[in-house]
């Protein structure tokens, strides 16, 4: 099985746990509003038509992010 | 240490109650229903004003409840975590240190959560309670979350608080009287608990994730109608299609449904002119109130019932939740030019007038986005524009079909007008992202909530206050300009008497300016339009009847030939360009001032556009001849 490492590869319907987020801290601090935190288990629920951006489940809210900033939040390894 | 919810309330410390009415801010994180909540609270009682020195909406409005206990209620921007990022948040935390000047440090605080997001909304409670304020934690959207079979016990909730807890929900009116009685009671400190350092956020989450396990709650489940509606408003092919649908409607109904109304509020203003015009004696005075005074008037009031259309759909779209979507669709093609979904509702407003569209732009938070956004708007093909193209139009080109009956020469001319505002809007977006707009942007974040079903009283609220909003700021601004263009057009008196155009300040103008135009094939007669139409462009037609002495509609056959003798078809392709370019609106320059809060970016706009309609016209002019 490939090992995901960022949130932008995380196939549609699975879960993951986020590691970091490599983002400035005002981004970083605005994410973690919204659920993105370390440690959180985050879905992805489905694609923008199009492909981008992507929605997916934190906490119980949808969110929507761009694959660019999808790309900096790092997930832990699948074990 | 903390007391249960009766006990703090009885526990009371009278604040501000004594010394005229107490202010009490609404706070909450977006998407908690708190305007709604505000609008259920206030009904029309409310005003909007800007803060001193920024761009930031300020709404207030006064809370009935009777024998001199009014409250006056302050609707604060949205905020997740009471940081000061945004613009917008540093208001919020500004006014609730009472660091805001002009405005008193609130008496008391309504904190409006999302029942159905309990633990992630109730983060926002450490940095509110921790200011000691009295408060009232309202649980919004209780409707929904039982519904959805969750559940929560809100007295457990208030001791762990320590301070009181209402279920409430904005759209069915549960919990107005809880809400009410805590207002029009005294108010009582919170009691103290110890609470996570802001700054925190993830300290935060863990006490607001304990605080919800603590208060048996239980999450609602997830929205299935949401799931379902997004896999039909989100598939790759229906999804745009649909969206294609909503943007063609809202067209329609904009132009379609909104034109009796407006012909109706055109035939009342007329009458109104006519019997003041029969009320009065001849003079200085009666022409310069139904010249001036009324014919303002209602060049604003005509736009009124399309704007309104306007705001009816743009209200039911994002009340039922569809708008995220929509701007989730927009975004990829969007970023493309530098944009983001955001911006793609804003834009459509555009259609119908850059007034209200600027005043849209507010729900985007990227500063950078909102800015580019504001700036690019005007180039959409508004509908003061129509008026001058119809004119123009039908005098210059014949009506040779094309393609079938309907859609001729002169149908073609108006859709590559549209295309032409269109591109220039588009290059625009691309020049702004590699100049003055470059650099990083903040991250784009999309919440998207669940379907809701639009409720009439929220929309009937929004619709009348943004149409209030759109009278007040464009009609101060045109009703200015139209009597101050009145007044040029009629001075400097000859033995008491106003002078014939030609000879007035607005013709000395227009012969001032002619050297300029010269070369884009037009005379002194367009030159005048060309100053009057910057109170609003379709200005330009009535200018041209009068200095020809017709009646002047867009179809007055009269108006057509004379302007066919002023024009070469060279010119008039210039003129066509000019109009799709200029900023020939005050309306827009002042809202664009004040959203943008300084002279910079309307002057920049404005001389911005103006290159580029003098270079197109110029061109357009040497390629026609």
């Amino acid at each position: 099985m490939a090992v995901t490492h960022t949130l932008a590869d995380l196939p549609f319907g699975s879960d993951a746990v986020l590691a970091q987020l490599a983002v400035p801290a005002d981004d970083a601090a605005r994410l973690m509003e919204l659920g993105f935190l370390p440690g959180a288990v985050v879905h992805a629920v489905r694609a923008a038509p199009g492909g981008d951006p992507r929605v997916f489940r934190v906490d119980g809210a949808e969110i929507a992010l761009r694959r660019e900033t999808a790309r900096l939040l790092h997930l832990l390894p699948v074990p | 240490m903390s007391g249960c919810h009766d006990c703090a309330l009885a526990a009371h410390v009278d604040s501000g109650a004594t010394s005229g009415v107490a202010s009490v801010a609404l706070v909450g994180p977006p998407n908690s229903g708190k305007s709604s909540l505000f609008n259920r609270l206030t009904g029309l009682r409310q005003k909007v004003a800007n803060y001193p020195g920024v761009t930031v909406e300020q709404r207030h409005g006064r809370v009935r409840l009777g024998a001199g206990r009014d409250v006056q209620l302050l609707d604060l921007p949205g905020t997740y975590a009471l940081q000061s990022r945004s613009e917008d948040e540093r208001i919020t935390d500004d006014v609730l240190h009472g660091r805001m000047p002009g405005i008193p440090r609130p008496d008391a605080i309504l904190l409006v959560l999302d029942s159905t997001n309990l633990a992630r909304h109730l983060v926002l409670a450490a940095p509110v309670l921790s200011l000691g304020l009295p408060t009232l934690v309202v649980l919004n959207l209780t409707d929904d979350l039982e519904r959805r079979g969750g559940s929560l016990d809100p007295a457990a909730l208030a001791e762990q608080l320590g301070a009181p807890v209402a279920l409430a929900s904005a759209a069915t009116g549960r919990g107005l009287d809880t809400i009410r009685q805590f207002l029009a009671g005294r108010f009582a400190v919170p009691g103290r608990i110890p609470l996570p350092v802001a700054q925190n956020i993830p300290a935060c989450r863990l006490w607001a994730g304990r605080l919800a396990s603590q208060s048996t709650y239980r999450a609602p489940a997830p929205p299935l109608w949401t799931r379902r509606l997004d896999g039909v408003f989100l598939h790759p092919v229906v999804g745009p299609l649909l969206l294609l649908a909503v943007v063609l409607g809202v067209f329609q109904a904009m132009f379609a449904a909104a034109a009796p109304l407006s012909d109706g509020l055109e035939a009342v203003v007329g009458v109104a002119g006519q019997w003041t015009g029969a009320l009065l004696p001849a003079g200085v005075v009666r022409d310069l109130l139904v010249q001036g005074v009324l014919a303002g008037v209602g060049s604003v009031i005509v736009f009124l019932p399309q704007i309104a259309v306007l705001f009816l759909f743009i209200g039911i779209l994002e009340d039922s939740g569809y708008l995220a979507r929509a701007a989730l669709i927009a975004d990829r093609t969007m970023a493309r030019i530098g944009l983001q979904g955001k911006s793609f509702i804003p834009l459509l407003s555009a259609y119908a007038c850059a007034v209200p569209a600027i005043l849209a732009t507010r729900t985007i938070e990227s500063k950078r986005d909102r800015l580019a956004t504001i700036l690019v708007a005007p180039f959409m093909t508004c509908a003061a524009r129509l008026p001058v193209y119809a004119l123009i139009i039908a005098a210059f080109l014949p009506n040779t079909p094309l393609l079938g009956p309907v859609f001729g020469v002169r149908a073609a001319a108006l859709l590559g007008l549209y295309v032409l505002g269109f591109l220039a809007a588009v290059g625009t977006a691309l020049l702004l992202r590699s100049t003055i707009l470059k650099g990083d942007r903040a991250p784009f974040l999309l919440e998207l909530p669940p379907y809701r079903w639009p409720t009439l009283r929220s929309l009937g609220l929004r619709l009348v206050d943004r149409s209030r909003a759109f009278l007040t700021r464009a009609g101060t601004v045109i009703l200015g300009v139209t009597v101050g263009l009145w007044l040029l057009c009629h001075l400097p008196l000859v033995n008491g008497q106003a002078p014939d155009l030609t000879h007035s300040v607005a013709g000395t103008m227009g012969r001032t300016i002619e050297p300029a135009i010269r070369p884009l094939g037009f005379d002194w007669k367009i030159g005048v339009g060309l100053v009057t139409s910057l109170a609003a462009r379709e200005v330009i037609v009535g200018t041209l009847g009068t200095i020809h002495g017709i009646e002047s509609d867009a179809g007055s056959a009269g108006l057509q030939q004379a302007l066919r003798h002023d024009l070469t078809p060279g010119g008039a392709i210039a003129l066509l360009v000019f109009f799709a370019f200029a900023m020939q609106c005050v309306s827009t320059i002042a809202v664009t001032r004040r959203e943008t809060g300084g002279w910079r970016y309307p002057l920049l706009q404005f001389s911005y556009m103006l290159a580029l309609a003098y270079g197109g016209a110029l061109l357009a002019k040497a390629l026609i001849g």
